[in-house]
C-alpha cells in the first residue's frame, strides 16, 4: 500500500510542481489542485466511517424515537410524539434518572477528588512513589467486563473478598445483590476503582506543569496551606478540572460493561438501571427499539444540555 | 518524569534563604499548618496513604489470583480461606473446557488488531491532511472530526445495528471492526503533534522536493514515533476491552472476543463457580496488563497528551 500511495506523489513535483526559484505563489497555485485532492484521498476514509456510524445514527436515532420499531421487523410505523410522553409518565423513569443522576455524580465526584488527592500525594518525595503510581494507574487498563465480573465475585454476600473483611470486624455483609441501594453502591464503587487512574494521572500531569514559584510566593506571603491550595493551585489546575469534568462525566454516563454483568440493570427489574442501559434494555431485550431510542434521544439532549452548561461556567469562572 | 524539579522547589530545604527567613516568622502564627504540610508526621501520613492505596488496589486482584487457584470447595467456604490448599490448576483446565476459550482469544486479538490497524492508519494520514496540507474548509473538516467524540456510542448502537443487521453482517468481523474504525480522538492527537513540529524543518524538505507522502513517511513519522506509539497503544488497549458493539453484533465464539466470552461464561457459571469465571478474568487482564508494566509511559503520555492540548 505504501509504495502505490508514494508513487503519484513522487512524480508530482517534476510534473506539476516548478523548481522552487520560481517563487512560492506559482507553485502554490500550481500545487493546490493536487494537495486538495490528496488531502481528500487522506480524509475522505476516515470522514465516511465517521458520517456513516456516528453522525448519520445520531440523525437516525430521532426518526426512529418517532417510531415503534421493534429493531427485527422491516417495518417501522410513525407514532408520534408518543414515545416521549410514555417516556415522561412511566414510573422506571424516575428511579432509572435518580439511578444515573447517583452514579455519575459520585462517580465523577469521587473520582476527580480522589484522583486530585492521590495526584498531590504521589506528587510529593516520597520513596516508591513511581510504583504506587503504576498501581493506581493499571486498573485503568483493564476490561471493564473483567472487572465486573471479578467484582460481582468480591462483592458476593455470601463467599466474597467484602464479606470476609467486614466479618473481621464483626459486620455483617449487606446483600449487594438483592438490595437496589447495595447493588448501585457495588456497581458505583466498581466503576470508581476502575477509572480513578485517569483523573490521578491526568491531575498529575497538570501538577507537574503548573508554576511552584506561584506557590512559593504565596507561601512567602503568609497564605496557609489551604489558601494556597484553593487561591493558587485550584486556579491553575482549572482547565484540567473542566476537561476531566467533560470527559469523566460523558464515559461515566456511557457505562455499559460493568453494569451489564454484574447486575444486568437489577436487582429487582431496574436497581442499578441507568439511562444507557434501560437503551440497550429496552431496544435489544424488550424488543421496543422505538423506545429506546427515545431514551437514547433524551439522553444525548441531556449530555448536551450538562455540557453546554460546564461550558458557560467555564467561560464564566475564566472572566471572573 | 520531570517531577522532581517541581517538587523539589516546594521542599523545604530548597526554599531560597529569604524566603525561609519569612517563612519562619510566619510560622509561630501557623504552626499547625506546617507541621502538616512537611516534617515527619506528614512524611508519615503520606506513607500511610501510599500504603492504603495500594491495598485497595492491589488486593482485589490478589484475591482473584488466589481464587483462580483454588479448588472449589475452598473457594465456597466460611470463614474465607485466603490461601489456595491446594494448589490447583483445575480451574484453568476447566475453563478451557467449558468454553472455547482460546476462540475468544484468537478473535480478540483479531478485532483488535484490524481495528488498531485501521485506526492508527487513518488517523496519521487525517491528522496529516488536516495539520499539513492546504485545502478550502480544513478547520470545519476537523470540526466534523472531533465532534464525533461528544457522541455517546450507545447513542449510534441502535442504528448502526440495524444497519449492520441488513448488511448481513453480524456474526462477521467486518461487522465488529468496520463501525469501529473510524477515529476522531487520533486524529485529535496526531494533529497537535504534526502542528508542533519545527515549521522550518518542513519547508525545507518541501524545499528539496519531498512530496507529500514523501515528507509524511520520511520527515514527519520519523519524528513523532513517541506520540504515534503513545496512540497506538491506547487504541489497542481500548479495542482490546471493547464490550458493547461486540456485544451486540456476536452470538458465539465464531466472532466474540475475550470480554464477551467471559460474558457467556459467567451467565453459565457465574456466582454458582466462580473458580473457572476468576480464572477466565485472570487471563483476560494478564496481556493488558503485562503491556502495561512495560509501556505504561508511553500509555500516560498519549492520555495526557490530549488533556494538556484541549
Amino acid at each position: 500500500m505504501q509504495s502505490s500511495v508514494t508513487q503519484p506523489q513522487s512524480a508530482t513535483p517534476g510534473s506539476g510542481g516548478p523548481p522552487p526559484e520560481v517563487g512560492p505563489p506559482p507553485r502554490r497555485s500550481s500545487g493546490r489542485a493536487w494537495e486538495w485532492s490528496l488531502a481528500a484521498l487522506l480524509l475522505l476514509p476516515n470522514l465516511v466511517l465517521l458520517i456513516v456510524f456516528t453522525y448519520r445514527p445520531l440523525l437516525d436515532n430521532i426518526r426512529l424515537s418517532f417510531t415503534d420499531w421493534n429493531i427485527s421487523s422491516p417495518i417501522a410505523n410513525p407514532v408520534g410524539l408518543s414515545n416521549y410522553i410514555e417516556w415522561f409518565g412511566r414510573d422506571d423513569t424516575k428511579i432509572i434518572l435518580r439511578n444515573t443522576l447517583v452514579f455519575t455524580v459520585a462517580t465523577v465526584g469521587i473520582s476527580m477528588a480522589v484522583g486530585l488527592g492521590l495526584a498531590l500525594l504521589l506528587d510529593q518525595k516520597l520513596k516508591g512513589r513511581n510504583i504506587v503510581r503504576s498501581v493506581v494507574f493499571a486498573p485503568f487498563v483493564i476490561s471493564g467486563a473483567a472487572i465486573g465480573i471479578a467484582f460481582q465475585f468480591v462483592f458476593d454476600p455470601q463467599f466474597g473478598l467484602v464479606r470476609d473483611l467486614l466479618a473481621r470486624i464483626g459486620v455483617a455483609s449487606p446483600d449487594f445483590y438483592q438490595q437496589p441501594g447495595w447493588a448501585l453502591f457495588m456497581v458505583t464503587v466498581t466503576y470508581i476503582w476502575k477509572n480513578l487512574g485517569y483523573t490521578f494521572v491526568i491531575y498529575l500531569a497538570a501538577l507537574q506543569g503548573r508554576r511552584a514559584d506561584l506557590d512559593e510566593a504565596a507561601e512567602i506571603d503568609g497564605a496557609t496551606a489551604w489558601t494556597r491550595f484553593r487561591r493558587v493551585l485550584m486556579p491553575q489546575l482549572r482547565p484540567t478540572t473542566f476537561f476531566l469534568s467533560i470527559t469523566v462525566l460523558l464515559s461515566s454516563v456511557q457505562v455499559f460493561d460493568i453494569i451489564n454483568v454484574m447486575t444486568r440493570g437489577g436487582p429487582q427489574g431496574n436497581g442499578t438501571t441507568t439511562l444507557v442501559y434501560q437503551v440497550y434494555q429496552e431496544t435489544f431485550v424488550n424488543q421496543r427499539a422505538g423506545y429506546g431510542a427515545t431514551v437514547a434521544t433524551v439522553m444525548f439532549v441531556i449530555l448536551l444540555a450538562v455540557t453546554v452548561v460546564q461550558v458557560r461556567f467555564m467561560d464564566r469562572g475564566k472572566q471572573a | 518524569m520531570s517531577t522532581s524539579t517541581i517538587v523539589g522547589t516546594r521542599d523545604d530545604e530548597q526554599v531560597p534563604p529569604t524566603g525561609g527567613q519569612r517563612r519562619r516568622r510566619r510560622t509561630s502564627h501557623q504552626v499547625e499548618a506546617s507541621a502538616h504540610h512537611r516534617g515527619p508526621m506528614w512524611t508519615a501520613a503520606g506513607y500511610a496513604g501510599m500504603v492504603l492505596v495500594v491495598l485497595v488496589i492491589a488486593v482485589p486482584l490478589f484475591w482473584i489470583l488466589l481464587t483462580s487457584f483454588k479448588e472449589r470447595g475452598d473457594i465456597y467456604v466460611r470463614p474465607a480461606q485466603w490461601w489456595p490448599d491446594p494448589v490447583t490448576g483445575q480451574n484453568y483446565s476447566e475453563l478451557t473446557t467449558r468454553i472455547p476459550f482460546f476462540d475468544y482469544v484468537r478473535n480478540s486479538v483479531i478485532i483488535t488488531s484490524a481495528t488498531s490497524v485501521a485506526k492508527i492508519v487513518l488517523g496519521v494520514i487525517s491528522a496529516y491532511a488536516l495539520s499539513l496540507l492546504r485545502f478550502p474548509g480544513r478547520s470545519v473538516v476537523f470540526l466534523v472530526v472531533i465532534a464525533a467524540l461528544m457522541v455517546p456510542n450507545q447513542i449510534t448502537v441502535i442504528s448502526n445495528y440495524a444497519l449492520v443487521a441488513q448488511l448481513g453482517w453480524r456474526n462477521t468481523f467486518q461487522g465488529i471492526i468496520i463501525p469501529l474504525a473510524g477515529v476522531a480522538f487520533g486524529t485529535f492527537l496526531m494533529r497537535n503533534q504534526f502542528l508542533s513540529l519545527p515549521g522550518e524543518i518542513i519547508e525545507a524538505a518541501r524545499l528539496d522536493g519531498a512530496g507529500p507522502m514523501k515528507l509524511l513517511w520520511r520527515v514527519v513519522m520519523p519524528m513523532s514515533w513517541p506520540t504515534l506509539v503513545a496512540f497506538a497503544l491506547i487504541t489497542v488497549v481500548n479495542e482490546w476491552n471493547e464490550y458493547l458493539w461486540p456485544f451486540l453484533m456476536s452470538d458465539d465464539e465464531t466472532t466474540a472476543p475475550l470480554p464477551v466470552g467471559l460474558t457467556f461464561l459467567q451467565n453459565n457459571d457465574g456466582v454458582t463457580n466462580w473458580g473457572p469465571v476468576m480464572a477466565g478474568t485472570v487471563l483476560a487482564m494478564l496481556p493488558i496488563l503485562v503491556l502495561f508494566l512495560f509501556l505504561q509511559r508511553q500509555m500516560i503520555k498519549g492520555l495526557t497528551a490530549g488533556a494538556v492540548k484541549s
